[in-house]
């Protein structure tokens, strides 16, 4: 397919595969990614800061008192003509806990008069889909994944929050997410999530990665306020919530 | 006895970064990092540490840094004015340069200007690297002292002071007041053709939001193309893009701004002329001029090679290095520094732009 180079400074550039949120979009974008990321490793790329997958695109960030743009791109373009290995990390299953009431779940009974639908089909339905994770971005750790069944899609909120607190599990514009940081948000909050998404102390600070699986299981306030404390104290990983991996195409 | 540097006050604002967190964009978290390297890397030089140490990036004034139970060197770059209080009474010291603070005594940054930011380095600033980083970012929790801004009563671990001559810059940098340069962004066509027009041809003003994540710019709307909308798949950002939503006004992504996001970009600033905007003051204003992508890689070496002239430009001072602890606890140097100061940086409240 028609590559696009979309320019980003003179410290960066952007390798755009197309425009939609697609999984096979995004399963080129991370095939390119590793391509780099091994000529990177080969000393190929000198001069390469990082790169960063989305959805649909990878930014290349460089030094421009190490290398060039026209030199980079010499090199790099090739690759995303060639690359066709599959990708290397597998997919990984998660199945998270999601408390979907009471002071967790504030947005539940508005989203749902808004999808004319009762806040107990929208949860059963959030809890049921299973979501691919496209990128990881906007806060350390933060999930963009999708997608949304029909029926649950709806825009952000007219009014952003100034404060969205951490662990909300949010949705919009056809894609769910969790907050693992305090944050502003326009997404509507349909629960919270107890398990940390990011760690700088571990080795992959960042629980998910683009490319894994995640389904959600309903939990009381009760059981929330439990695993909180559990997680907090260190008596739970939260690799416990991790159900396999499994090789994907 | 420990060796600290005490935080009495942080002023307008003041956090510990360097050069910043590389290699997690992918997972969200930004590089943060001093918003002038060339600063960072001036005040470190006058210090004596490493280029790339860890420094306290100060914004606007008003920071009271005290030496604790014993005497720590410091340096200041940036055109900040200084004060040394102690028990015998204030006294003036030059920024770009370095000097000791004896036990007690507090510098405090009265001023900064022209710009909004001073980088002050200490001598062997011990403090933990997170992912390769000592930059603060208090989002996530991330470097610095526990993870956040400086406050009163932090106290950093420093090197106990062991003399050795003092060291000036003699010919700082001059602000520069030409454009700011930026390349067209990675969604300029987002926009109709006259938002282009504007962004080059009109002035900006920064508006009261503006810090460490980012710039809002106040003035003349940038239109987007009604085919394209203000929203667009997420894509990644980096320091210097202009993004626009639906408002239509322009706002600048700094070290600390988010990784990825919806807003079209119109513009990147050049990673050369990002430090000097992010140094404008918040009622201050902007003018933009357009360059390529490889003029922009070109001015970004040359702004390299004239920050390592400075670095080279560092010197000490003659007659400072001899036994200096016991001549501070004689108080036997303390006027003389003051003396030196419109020496060493005779222009330093003269301009005005």
């Amino acid at each position: 397919m028609a590559l696009s180079i979309l320019d980003a400074g003179d410290t960066a550039f952007t390798i755009e595969f197309g425009n939609a949120i697609d999984p096979a979009l995004q399963a080129e974008v991370d095939v390119l990614d590793h391509a780099i990321e091994h000529a990177c490793a080969r000393g190929e790329l000198h001069g390469v800061i990082e790169t960063v997958p989305t959805f649909r695109s990878l930014t290349v960030i460089y030094n421009p008192v190490e290398t060039d743009r026209e030199t980079l791109l010499a090199r790099v373009m090739p690759l995303a003509q060639a690359a066709t290995h599959a990708r290397t990390n597998p997919a990984r299953h998660w199945l998270l806990p999601a408390c979907y009431e009471g002071d967790a779940a504030p947005d539940l009974a508005d989203t749902a008069k808004a999808l004319g639908a009762s806040p107990e089909r929208v949860v059963e339905l959030h809890a049921t889909t299973e979501y691919v994770v496209y990128m990881l971005g906007f806060l350390p750790g933060f999930p963009f994944m999708g997608d949304l069944p029909e029926a649950l899609r709806l825009p952000r909120r007219t009014e952003p929050r100034v404060r969205v607190p951490p662990g909300s599990i949010a949705i919009a514009a056809g894609l769910t997410a969790i907050y693992p940081w305090e944050s502003p948000g326009g997404w509507h909050l349909l629960g919270r999530c107890p398990v940390p998404l990011f760690d700088p102390s571990r080795a992959q600070p960042a629980l998910l990665r683009a490319g894994d699986r995640v389904r959600f299981t309903a939990i009381s306030s009760a059981e929330c306020a439990r695993l909180d404390r559990a997680l907090a104290a260190g008596e739970l990983d939260p690799d416990t919530w991790c159900q396999a991996e499994a090789q994907t195409a | 006895m420990s060796t600290y540097l005490e935080i009495s006050s942080a002023g307008a604002y003041a956090s510990i970064q360097d050069l910043g967190r590389f290699g997690y964009r992918r997972i969200g978290v930004p590089w943060s990092g001093v918003l002038s390297p060339r600063l960072m890397r001036i005040a470190n030089r006058l210090a004596g540490n490493d280029d790339l140490h860890p420094v306290i990036e100060c914004f606007d004034g008003g920071q009271q840094l005290r030496a604790g139970e014993t005497p720590v060197r410091v340096a200041v770059a940036g055109d900040a004015s200084l004060e040394i209080s102690s028990e015998d009474g204030p006294r003036q010291v030059a920024a770009w340069r370095s000097f000791v603070l004896q036990q007690g005594e507090t510098l405090r940054i009265s001023r900064i200007a022209p710009g909004r930011i001073a980088v002050v380095a200490l001598a062997g600033l011990d403090l933990p690297r997170m992912l390769g980083s000592a930059s603060t970012y208090a989002r996530a929790a991330l470097g610095g002292d526990r993870g956040r801004a400086l406050a009163a009563g932090d106290r950093l671990p420093a090197a106990a002071c062991t003399g050795g001559a003092e060291r000036t810059l003699t010919s700082p940098p001059d602000p520069e007041r030409t454009p700011i340069r930026l390349v067209a962004g990675p969604q300029h066509q987002h926009f109709i053709d006259e938002a282009w027009t504007t962004l080059l041809g009109a002035e900006y003003r920064i508006s009261a939001a503006a810090d460490r994540m980012g710039i809002r710019l106040e003035g003349p709307a940038l239109t987007h193309a009604p085919q394209f909308g203000h929203e667009i798949i997420s894509d990644a950002t980096v320091p210097g893009a202009i993004q626009v939503p639906g408002n239509g006004q322009p706002i600048v992504l700094l070290a600390d701004a988010q990784t990825a996001g919806g807003y079209p970009k119109i513009a990147t600033v050049i990673s050369a002329d990002l430090p000097r905007l992010a140094a404008l003051r918040p009622g201050e204003t902007v003018r933009f001029a357009a360059v390529s992508a490889a003029e922009g890689e070109r001015l970004a070496r040359l702004a390299e090679s004239h920050t390592r002239a400075l670095l080279d430009a560092v010197r000490d001072i003659p007659g400072t290095g001899i036994d200096i602890a016991a001549l501070y606890s004689n108080n036997l140097v303390g006027g003389a520094i003051s003396a030196l100061a419109e020496e060493y940086r005779p222009l330093a409240t003269s301009f005005t732009g």
